[in-house]
């Protein structure tokens, strides 16, 4: 087994987003990259429209399977209000890539709560760390073809930041999206690395 | 599945419930049976799809232990599985088989819910090996589920018991590296079934010549749990001491690295003297575990002296943290837990509760319920509905969110139409309508109807058909028409088994027809007696069925509300302005939307673009 520093991922966003598939993705890249790894998913009753987190470690061993508050070394959020709900988890100057998407949530609509602003929201992450980017995933994906092609994009991004290989992403990418779907899927992944490249740093 | 090849052995990434499935495929069970519930049901399905092996769904969790029951008496090894709560509606059979024994191998999984992820309650199921008398197994990851899974058929041999294999959902549902060392081997040497009446026929006479068997068993079980490999003591700083099992060893592991640690792979019956000599070898002993005090208390009652839910908390699901900060709280570790950058999420955050799908059968109905029981009442408190919702467990249970507030009661599987009865009997004085969806009517609503017929009930029964198990992922159930496997099965018709049982007021309609569910529910509202509404539509996120997604005319739109009211995932108001997110909307296989709205502002994408 390789030895690498140990990272903590938090994956969050909505039921229906494909943040399973990206969480599947991560962990298969990281078992072929050579690592020892652990990942759960708290799903709740999420049908779609609920909250979904994943936690994925990476390391060279890894005990827990959860991810303590405020030990996560990079948040990924498909979903701006689902970024800011797991705020507390972020260590201090750790990275949060963040979906420039806003769906907000039922209450909102009726009236009975507000939507936090990207202010609001940059304000937050600001006090946590300077690593903070906002990333057009959903627009980037929809300008690809496909827009559920945001989880294998969002993976793109998240590759800048670990240690796995780009042809390792791509063959843990194939194992687990069908064929005829794949191409598409492995374009929305340079598309995130190519994402990141022109950060808009918070 | 993820497959590399390090040296002679497989690596993969599973899930705990993968990994116990391909355990006790290995393990050699031709019959595995269960009944889909959270965080257990991945367990079946994985094993559905082998051929060489019977693997079904059953009715519900009674059944399912009652046919691993036959299977292993007859010489199969099986494996029944279930969610926490599912081990109380099979506690009869199970209790049952504690006494007569197996033949073959019997494993029973119970997957605890800690932290009330998609459950009822928070039971914790290790209570009922001592209850039962039987040993009971608890994995700590994939790995171990993998290795103890052929464990536990040897002990339900070897000892003539069931055995509890105890899984909680952070080991269900974990993804941790497995090293599959195993090939599937059958044994056939128990095979067949013998006649045996002192064994089998629990007549008071047998049972009570059985009584001294099991007790003669603890006490075999008690000297073997000393020799498990996997009740194990691993040495470290003598000053502290850690007992602990299932996924709080990893927990613990993580906040005292260096200490003395004692692990338990079988945590009934306990391995007395390994504990004995453990806590004598260290300084302090303290028990860290998840839920009750379980391996604490039984460690006292042995006369010592240890410690634990006086600071680790017997309510949730524990993590790194929590162990970490209630460690320090009780002296356990020197260095103050690192404040987090910042503590709490900025207040007033919109929750996100979820919600039924766009597209979903149900809705339709509760939004109708909803006008008709004057249930609104409840968003301002003002007064009662006029109609009292008794429920059940589904996803329609998530209709007791606004805005449909569809819900008074939710206690258990089929509860529904017993407590609707129970509050008719009470003289409650208001209609009472009783929500069961298909499966769980099939799993548990018959007998309450039955009663409901026998002793004369005005209550209304809507059973919500969407020819699914949809809150578990979609399985299939007698209803179906379709096997675990994925094959066509004989279907049981709910409305015969309504008829047949003696309802005389029966209507069949279409989930998506909001008129003719307005004037059935009225009418069955209305009618003095028992009726049954039977209300079909298809699961759309197990169809996967789409058509063209419906838009609003923001000219012709007034911004009502009254489609929000729906509770559609799809239907949202952004500045003021009420929108279809295109993405979300199944389209007009459902229009219910497109039926309620005042304005006619609702149509499919094309033809509000030619308008």
């Amino acid at each position: 087994m390789k030895t690498v520093k140990k990272q903590d991922i938090l994956m969050t966003g909505v039921g229906g987003q494909g943040t399973i598939l990206a969480s599947d993705i991560l962990g298969e890249a990281a078992l072929l990259a050579g690592y020892d790894i652990k990942k759960t998913d708290t799903l709740g009753m999420a049908q779609r429209g609920g909250s979904v987190i994943s936690h994925i470690r990476i390391g060279d061993h890894v005990y827990a399977p959860l991810i303590a508050e405020g030990d996560v070394d990079i948040l990924i959020a498909f979903e701006k209000l689902e970024a800011i709900r797991w705020c507390t988890y972020l260590r201090t100057g750790g990275i949060a890539i963040i979906n420039n998407l806003a769906m907000p949530p039922l209450s909102v609509g009726l009236g009975t709560s507000k939507y936090p602003d990207d202010k609001e929201i940059l304000a937050v992450f600001k006090k946590i760390t300077n690593h903070v980017y906002f990333v057009d995933g959903t627009s980037r994906a929809q300008q690809l073809g496909d827009a559920r092609t945001l989880n294998t994009l969002m993976m793109g991004c998240i590759s800048t930041f670990l240690p796995i290989d780009i042809p390792i992403w791509k063959e843990a990418i194939a194992h687990r999206i069908p064929a005829k779907i794949r191409e598409i899927n492995f374009r929305a992944f340079d598309e995130g690395r190519e994402a990141l490249a022109h950060v808009n740093i918070g | 599945m993820p497959i590399t090849m390090t040296g002679a052995t497989t690596k993969k990434l599973l899930s705990g419930n993968e990994a116990v499935a391909l355990g006790a495929y290995h393990a050699g069970i031709m019959v595995a049976t269960a009944y889909p519930g959270t965080p257990s049901t991945e367990i079946l399905e994985n094993l559905a799809k082998y051929d060489d092996l019977n693997a079904e769904w059953a009715t519900n969790e009674k059944v399912a232990m009652e046919i691993g029951i036959g299977a292993a008496y007859a010489g199969r090894r099986t494996l029944v599985s279930m969610k926490h709560v599912g081990l109380n509606v099979a506690a009869d059979p199970f209790m049952a088989v504690a006494i007569t024994g197996t033949n073959a191998g019997l494993v029973i999984v119970s997957a605890d819910d800690p932290g009330i992820h998609s459950s009822q309650d928070e039971q914790d199921n290790r209570h009922y090996a001592p209850f039962a008398k039987v040993p009971m197994i608890e994995p700590s990851d994939s790995q171990e589920a993998y290795d103890l899974m052929a464990y536990a058929f040897t002990i339900s041999e070897e000892f003539d018991t069931p055995v509890i294999f105890r899984l909680t959902t952070r080991i269900a549902h974990s993804n941790s590296l497995t090293e599959v060392t195993g090939k599937r081997i059958v044994p056939t040497d128990r095979v067949g079934f013998k006649h045996n009446t002192q064994k089998y026929v629990m007549l008071p006479v047998n049972a009570r010549y059985r009584r001294p068997f099991v007790e003669d068993r603890l006490v075999k079980l008690a000297a073997y749990t000393e020799t498990f490999p996997f009740n194990k003591i691993t040495w470290g700083d003598k000053k502290l001491g850690i007992i602990t099992s299932g996924v709080s060893y990893q927990y613990a592991r993580e906040v005292f690295p260096t200490a003395s640690f004692l692990k338990l792979g079988m945590t009934h019956p306990l391995p007395r003297k390994m504990i004995r000599e453990f806590c004598k070898g260290v300084d302090r002993a303290i028990v860290i575990e998840e839920l009750d005090p379980f391996l604490q208390e039984n460690i006292l009652a042995m006369g010592i002296k240890v410690t634990g839910k006086e600071f680790i908390p017997g309510i949730g699901e524990l993590n790194t943290k929590i162990v970490r900060d209630a460690a320090y709280k009780a002296g356990l570790v020197a260095d103050k837990p690192r404040a987090n950058a910042i503590s709490e999420t900025p207040p007033s955050l919109p929750a996100r509760p979820p919600l039924l799908c766009p597209g979903c059968p149900h809705s339709g109905v509760f939004y109708t319920l909803n006008i008709l029981g004057k249930r609104s009442r409840l968003s301002d408190k003002s007064k009662e509905p006029d109609v009292i919702v008794t429920g059940d467990i589904g996803c329609y249970t998530l209709a007791a969110y606004p805005p449909l507030l569809g819900m008074d009661t939710t206690d258990c599987m089929g509860a529904s139409i017993g407590t609707a009865l129970g509050m008719e009997k009470a003289g409650v004085g208001r209609k009472i309508v009783a929500f069961i969806g298909d499966s769980t009517f099939l799993h548990s609503g018959i007998t309450g109807l039955v009663d409901a017929v026998y002793n004369n009930s005005h209550i209304t029964v809507i059973i919500l058909d969407n020819s699914t198990t949809a809150m578990t992922g979609h399985q299939e159930h007698p209803g179906t028409g379709m096997s675990a496997r994925n094959k066509e099965a004989p279907s049981v018709d709910n409305k015969q088994i309504v008829r047949g049982i003696g309802v005389k007021d029966v209507k069949v309609i279409d989930a998506f027809d909001l008129k003719a569910l307005r004037s059935t529910l009225k009418s069955a509202i209305d009618n003095e007696e028992l009726s049954v509404v039977i209300v079909r539509g298809d699961c759309p996120t197990k169809t996967r069925a789409r058509s063209i997604p419906m838009a609003i005319d923001s000219e012709a739109c007034t911004s009502c509300g009254t489609c929000l009211k729906i509770g559609c995932p799809a239907i949202q108001k952004v500045n003021d302005q009420i929108v279809i997110e295109s993405t979300l909307c199944i389209g007009d296989v459902c229009a219910v939307c497109q039926q309620i709205c005042p304005q006619h502002a609702i149509e499919p994408v094309k033809s509000a673009a030619k308008g």
